[in-house]
């Protein structure tokens, strides 16, 4: 701590140079920060989903509907505790560039499933009682302007027309990977408005006891392998993992993009601060001159890099997470649950000091080394 | 007067390590930039390829993919005898009344995992409707057969799809009896059957949409308000080649905008790190510039010579880059379309235009880099220079 001053003069000498040194490591290490957490937020949604929920859609593909008549008989089925039913309906709003989930949904049983969707009471009871009602998430309302109570009209795609729902009720979600920009209206009235067909898109299913999932899943697959629409079901992880699949190679893309990054930046860093450290052999030869030992120089030198390396670190990954958790991003509906995690915070850090040996050890070396004649010569 | 160009050479070369660091940053930054640029190419081209000019897609008013449409088989007749349809050599009306749905397959590299593929069921004319097609092996699917043709993407990405083997799916199997490529469409991420054999096995007596050859290319406008037009069909028509290409845009969207963000704040650090390395090069050579001034070189020159000396650098670096980034070229890799739902099939796609760009990034680069110091190398009042 003695030393203090002189490290901070150190810094001081040249601001501008320190300034950009300190701006690039937090530029790198918040563009590391933003590419990781794609990479994580996708793996965590893949892992994500309760264990008592399974997903019971038709072994065709998902674009195929179920008949609403498997109600019944999965409810009937022994380890099975609650069963519910959505379709998606892929309707636009506007110009149709903001995408988002509209579900029809057994209203009662839908919200029963999920209690991770929190509505007030009284929202809830407006939204069962009434039949062209809807209920949209926090952010989606955010997102169009909605107000509670208004009327808003959707373009049908998949059901073609206008569909017409009032909102009452706005839910908030209490576990941040439920996306909560989604529109939930009355399975029924979609029933009604197309001809009543009977169908559901997929059901999903509450089991009492998380470890009979596989059992109940065969079950449930081998109660209807002979009909017309032969199931296939999985626990909810199961599920979302497919989906999380989808992305293809993103993942590695974002990572290989994120090494490089980091690699590059932290390429031109070293660089300027080990041409900086060599400006100051005279210095250093001076300070050797009056009696400082080599050990002190050595540390000296280590101190400035870490301090440049860590202040960038803490601004460029603090950033991020600030940032991100500040304007509540989700990657318009996509990437819910995006949040700088733990381990990508560590992880940079980890770089950081990476970096401050790369960059500091070879100064510091050849500052404790230095031959003090020699190095004099030149201040005279 | 200009300082000739060897001074900066020799002096580069005085410094060989922090001049190769420096260049090697501008080349990873370049490389980043071609790499996901190519990605975003890649794939729009993959989509923009997949429709023609000369042809016109139909699908049930308001639907705004594929997936979401539904035509009746007495609309499908309807187009198909309509005169802005054209004629084939056999004399029926080139036009393909589709099934299109996806399909979950097992993926090869991870069999626990699915990639939902589209099937589509065609009618023997979209194999002349559809421009590019070309069967690499085996021959095409016979009428009133469970035979399938697959696209040349999927073949090392799923299992089952050599010519000989049978796939299954929709509770049947079906010989694979051809490999078609499409001109490097997204057609070619697909498994093509007959749209009768398909219909009962899948959604019933709808087709998804219709595909025709425009009689006159130019008279697709009067196609599209005379078919709109027509009170016995509700449908939206487009040009193949919009239409493949709207879907596209979405994801292309994304791309491109991660592609400009990514590298715009990695030019950002880049550009910083060579401020500092310019700076510290001007500064270590404070008596040298004295000594230049004092020989009569403007001001004007020493910052000519130092911003020369940056771009240089840079170009090398640009260079580099551009040899790091070409082994991507070519690289297939798959993700979903998120407007269709469907895997899709591309690969990066380097041209000579983005190498172009991304040298002059570099240079940018570079110049803007070398900038300050060099501004700061020609102002420096000459004794001061030559005191350090």
């Amino acid at each position: 701590m003695r030393y203090a001053r002189l490290v901070l003069a150190n810094l001081g000498r040249h601001k501008r140079r320190t300034f950009l040194t300190i701006t690039s490591v937090a530029l790198a290490l918040f563009l590391f920060a933003s590419l990781r957490t794609v990479v994580t937020t996708i793996g965590a949604y893949g892992q994500w989903g309760s264990a008592r929920r399974l997903v019971t859609s038709n072994a065709t593909g998902i674009v195929f509907v179920l008949p609403l008549a498997y109600a019944n008989r999965l409810r009937a089925l022994p380890g099975v505790e609650a069963v519910s039913w959505a379709n998606w309906i892929g309707a636009r709003y506007g110009d149709g560039k903001r995408f988002f989930a509209n579900f029809a949904v057994d209203p009662e049983s839908y919200l029963d499933m999920y209690p991770e969707m929190v509505l007030p009471p009284d929202q809830k009871e407006a939204f069962l009682r009434e039949r062209t009602s809807a209920i949209v998430g926090v952010r989606l309302l955010d997102v169009f302007g909605w107000r509670l109570g208004q009327n808003v009209t959707l373009q049908g795609t998949i059901f073609p027309g206008d569909w017409t729902f009032t909102i009452r009720g706005v839910y908030t979600v209490s576990d941040p990977l439920i996306n909560d920009d989604m529109l939930l209206f009355h399975h029924d009235f979609l029933d009604e408005r197309i001809g009543r067909p009977g169908i559901a898109g997929w059901y999903v299913l509450r089991i009492v006891d998380p470890n009979q999932a596989a059992e109940v899943a065969k079950a449930v697959d081998d109660l209807f392998r002979n009909s017309s629409a032969p199931t296939k079901t999985g626990t909810e992880q199961q599920f979302n993992s497919t989906f999380a699949t989808m992305w293809g190679n993103v993942g590695l893309l974002m990572n290989t993009i994120g090494l490089a990054v980091v690699f590059a930046i932290l390429l031109v860093t070293a660089n300027a601060m080990m041409m900086s450290a060599r400006e100051r052999t005279s210095e250093i030869a001076v300070l050797k001159t009056i009696g400082f030992p080599d050990r002190t120089l050595f540390g000296l030198v280590m101190v400035e890099a870490g301090l440049i390396t860590l202040t960038g670190a803490l601004i460029g990954l603090g950033g991020a997470k600030v940032l991100y958790r500040a304007t509540n991003f989700n990657a318009a509906g996509f990437l819910p649950g995006f949040d700088v995690s733990p381990g990508t915070l560590v992880t940079g850090f980890g770089i950081a000091l990476l970096l401050m040996l790369a960059s500091g050890l070879v100064p510091a070396m050849q500052a404790a080394r230095l031959p003090v004649i020699q190095a004099l010569r030149r201040v005279i | 007067m200009k300082i000739p160009i060897i001074y900066n050479v020799r002096s580069v070369l005085q410094r060989p390590v922090s001049t190769a660091l420096t260049a090697l940053g501008v080349a990873l930054v370049v490389a980043v930039f071609i790499g996901t640029l190519a990605l975003a190419n890649g794939f729009r081209a993959a989509l923009a390829r997949t429709g023609s000019e000369r042809n016109a897609l139909v699908l049930r008013r308001g639907a705004d993919s594929e997936l979401s449409s539904g035509l009746a088989r007495e609309t499908a007749s309807i187009i198909a005898a309509s005169p802005h349809v054209a004629v084939g050599t056999d004399g029926r009306p080139l036009v393909s009344p589709e099934v299109y749905v996806l399909i979950p397959l097992n993926r090869i590299a991870d069999t626990s995992q699915v990639g939902n593929v589209v099937a589509r069921g065609v009618s023997e004319q979209a194999w002349s409707v559809r421009a590019n097609l070309e069967v690499l092996q085996g021959r095409r699917p016979e009428s009133g057969r469970s035979e399938v043709c697959v696209g040349r993407r999927l073949v090392d990405r799923f299992p089952n799809m050599r010519v000989g083997d049978k796939l299954r799916f929709a509770g049947r199997d079906w010989d694979v009896v051809c490999h078609f490529s499409a001109g490097g469409s997204s057609f070619e991420s697909e498994v093509w059957g007959e749209n009768e054999q398909f219909m009962p096995v899948f959604r019933g007596q709808v087709f998804q949409s219709i595909t025709f050859r425009l009689a006159d290319p130019g008279a697709f406008e009067e196609a599209k308000r005379v078919l709109e037009g027509d009170r016995r069909v509700t449908v939206d028509v487009y040009r193949e080649s919009a239409f493949y290409v709207q879907q596209s845009q979405l994801l292309d969207r994304i791309l491109r905008i991660l592609a400009i963000l990514i590298t715009g704040i990695m030019a950002v650090g880049a550009v910083f790190g060579a401020v500092n390395t310019m700076y510290a090069a001007v500064a270590s050579r404070g008596p040298e510039i004295g000594v230049l001034l004092t020989l009569g070189f403007r001001p004007r020159s020493v910052l000519a010579s130092f911003l020369a000396e940056s771009a240089v650098i840079a170009v090398i670096g640009g260079l580099i880059g551009c040899v790091l980034a070409l082994p991507v070229n070519g690289i297939v890799t798959s993700t979903t379309n998120w407007a269709s739902f469907s895997e899709v099939a591309f690969s990066f796609r380097i041209t000579p235009g983005l190498l172009l760009a991304g040298l002059v990034f570099a240079v940018v680069m570079g110049v803007v880099g070398g900038f300050f110091p060099a501004r700061r190398a020609a102002r420096q009042p000459v004794v001061e220079a030559l005191r350090e």
